[in-house]
């Protein structure tokens, strides 16, 4: 089995301790991945802000990057359902991407539940999780039951195999898969909705009594996170994979007495 | 003045944007129990939008057929190409007949040609009873959301309109007080009105009836009493048989606020006696919109604003952030799709969290509409920076350039530089640092030491 590790531009670049720690999760259960350097950016950005024109080249470069792979996994569900759920309207019948099955892409704990067949992982997390719901994990690739819909259609992976760590504790939020404001380039567009949408998700995890902040959305993190660190709060988000891995959360020092 | 701007304003003042979302999500909570306990949502929710495909796809018939079921049971039918011509049939009919009184209930058509501003300057009273409507007609402001008109306002400023309108004490803000005051005003009204004028929620094509639905009872008070009924309907209204409505009325309150159905639901099949009822059939950029396959789901929409409800945009910026007639996300497809030069930015005003597409009681894909329409407004401040972005990130070596610019820029320049150059996301978030290894770089080294 190929598998191959897709790492978003900004995790790359921003949060590479996301990247490697999903590269642990996955040699836990077996997995080697590779890393294939020529991946640079699966296009949502621009396809996001209505220029599809710009977003076509990435996605015709995504899928040679991966062409030769079994799996692609990622972590980020966005952009996950992003090759899954806008690639074939975008690549249409594009003769250089013939052939790139784009329902081999996975989100990391989706590729765990659904393709290994995982159902636990080994490992302690004595914490009081906020578990944020990245709505494009939820709504477009279906992890899970968004709270609007009646009818269930499949277990959330991301929060089974949280809950299956020893003494992890997942929060009742008020709203368990409300926005969190992030949006693309939403968030530099409508930055006062951003933020307020933003710090309202906050304040649901606070209420709940979240020690930690925990996603799969590593885009949803970097914006709660920012708006964390703006209000002078010692609060770690961190990665599902961080989590998984039995990484330390990177600010744990900081937090000692908050 | 954008979305953006109008949306920043209304969440300026300090606990009206917590306010309001609270007000509209225990709408939405509300939405979501009478859902689930109706077994069958989804096939309504399926048949619903088959019936409206069909319906559209054979529109021209159906409409003929409405006409003539109608006129067959006594009523009046007109044909409107725009909003001026509905205005001038329905001034035509009101002069006609001397009319200088209306009573109106609620009708988004009517907002969206602007009837109101139109009688009132030919020296027509027109009375708006519903009581949000009201509200907001005394205000001289436009509904901010289609179902509930004021629910931008708190009781207290509802209060003092009143106490300057309609003489309530200073102060009093109890709603059982300020809906009997209301209702006092109204009754007068109501009883001094010469015409009125209703909305079409379902147009029968089979019966030629046409279906009102309301919570206060106006549509009724409204036509019983004077000799002439206008109903405005807009031609995506129709639905095929009287046997279709139970789909469509099991889905629109229950979507809508919550309740299995509207307190109202009154049917008219011709006028009463020794009455008169016209009914103003209007176009006004739908059939544009049926041409267009990449907008014409949104011609399915029977007005029940839970997209509204569960958009976090809408809760949170108010539905007069739209500047439009129709708000939130299928009012961000319907307005551009009309009118684009006025309205490009409101496809953006969407955190594109899918919501709207999952509550839709007639199963439009809006999040899918949303994203054509995105395409199609043209340019937003910030596509040449992506445009650029997209460039560097079509090959290994333009991404390792470009990553090393910024990542060099991060480093010399000042912080303050930065942020000013990032204000839209550093004004309330901290700048993410670029990490002092990538993770590129740090497999590299991984492999080499293999």
């Amino acid at each position: 089995m190929r598998v191959a590790l897709f790492v978003p531009c900004f995790v790359d670049q921003f949060a590479p301790g996301m990247a490697r720690a999903t590269l642990e999760v996955l040699a836990a259960q077996g997995v080697e991945a590779s890393y294939p350097r020529n991946q640079t950016c699966c296009g949502q950005p621009a396809w996001n802000a209505g220029l599809p024109d710009a977003a076509r080249p990435l996605a015709r470069h995504f899928a040679r990057t991966f062409a030769d792979f079994d799996y692609v996994v990622a972590p980020s569900a966005s952009c996950v359902a992003m090759v899954r759920r806008h690639y074939a309207g975008l690549l249409g019948r594009d003769s250089g991407s013939e052939g790139f099955d784009t329902a081999r892409v996975f989100e990391l704990c989706e590729f765990l539940w659904e393709v290994l067949g995982v159902r636990e992982i080994e490992g302690r997390f004595p914490h009081r999780v906020g578990l944020h719901v990245g709505c494009h994990g939820l709504r477009e690739l279906g992890l899970g039951n968004a709270s609007e819909r009646i009818r269930g259609r499949r277990p959330d992976p991301i929060r089974r195999l949280l809950e299956s760590l020893a003494g992890i504790e997942i929060v009742d939020l008020a709203r368990p898969d409300e926005c969190c404001g992030f949006g693309g380039t939403f968030a530099v567009g409508e930055p006062e909705m951003s933020a307020q949408m933003g710090r309202a998700r906050l304040a649901d995890h606070a209420a709940a009594g979240a020690e930690v902040l925990v996603s799969a959305d590593p885009s949803c993190l970097l914006h709660l996170g920012g708006l964390i660190e703006r209000q002078a709060r010692a609060w770690p988000v961190l990665h599902v994979a961080e989590v998984l891995a039995g990484h330390a959360w990177p600010r744990s020092q900081e937090v000692e007495g908050a | 003045m954008t979305h953006a701007e109008r949306a920043a304003l209304f969440a300026a003042e300090p606990g009206r944007s917590a306010w309001h979302d609270e007000a509209l999500w225990s709408v939405r909570q509300r939405r979501d129990e009478a859902v689930r306990a109706l077994p069958e949502w989804g096939r309504l929710v399926e048949l619903a939008g088959q019936l409206k495909a069909h319906t559209l796809a054979r529109l021209p018939d159906y409409l003929e057929q409405f006409e003539s079921e109608a006129t067959a049971r006594g009523a009046v039918v007109h044909w409107a190409k725009d909003a001026a011509e509905h205005n001038r049939i329905v001034l035509g009919l009101l002069e006609e007949r001397r009319v200088e009184r209306v009573a109106k209930s609620k009708s988004m058509l009517t907002e969206e040609c602007g009837l109101n501003p139109y009688l009132e300057a030919r020296g027509i009273e027109v009375i708006d009873t519903d009581l949000g409507e009201r509200i907001v007609q005394l205000r001289n402001e436009a509904p901010s959301h289609i179902v509930l008109p004021a629910i931008h306002l708190k009781r207290t400023e509802i209060g003092a309109l009143f106490h300057e309108h309609l003489g309530t004490p200073a102060g009093e803000s109890e709603p059982a007080a300020l809906v009997a005051a209301a209702r006092q005003d109204l009754r007068r009204r109501f009883l001094s009105a010469q015409a009125g004028i209703t909305g079409v929620n379902f147009g029968i094509a089979e019966t030629g009836g046409i279906v009102v639905c309301t919570n206060e009872g106006n549509a009724d008070l409204g036509t019983s009493l004077p000799p002439l009924h206008i109903a405005s309907m807009g031609i995506e209204k129709l639905i095929p048989r009287l046997a279709d409505l139970s789909v469509f009325l099991r889905l629109l309150a229950r979507s809508a606020t919550g309740q299995p159905i509207t307190a109202y639901t009154s049917h008219f099949h011709g006028p009463r006696p020794d009455a008169e009822l016209h009914i103003v059939l209007v176009d006004n950029g739908r059939s544009a919109l049926r041409a267009r396959e990449a907008v014409r789901e949104a011609l399915h929409c029977i007005r029940c604003g839970a997209c509204m409800n569960t958009c976090p945009v809408f809760r949170y910026g108010g539905g007069h952030a739209y500047g439009a007639t129709i708000p939130g996300p299928i009012g961000s497809v319907l307005e551009p799709a009309k009118h684009p030069q006025h309205h490009a930015s409101l496809p953006f005003a969407c955190s594109g969290c899918g919501a709207c597409g999952g509550v839709c009681p007639v199963g439009i894909d809006l999040p899918q509409q949303l994203q054509s329409l995105r395409a199609e407004s043209g340019p937003q401040r910030g596509a040449m920076g992506l445009r650029a972005m997209s460039f560097a990130m079509r090959g290994r070596r333009r991404y390792a350039l470009a990553t090393g610019v910024m990542r060099l820029a991060q480093r010399l320049l000042p912080r303050l530089v930065i942020e000013r150059m990032a204000r839209g996301w550093t004004r309330d978030r901290a700048l993410p640092q670029a990490a002092r290894e990538s993770f590129r770089s740090w497999w590299q080294k991984q492999e080499r030491g293999r």
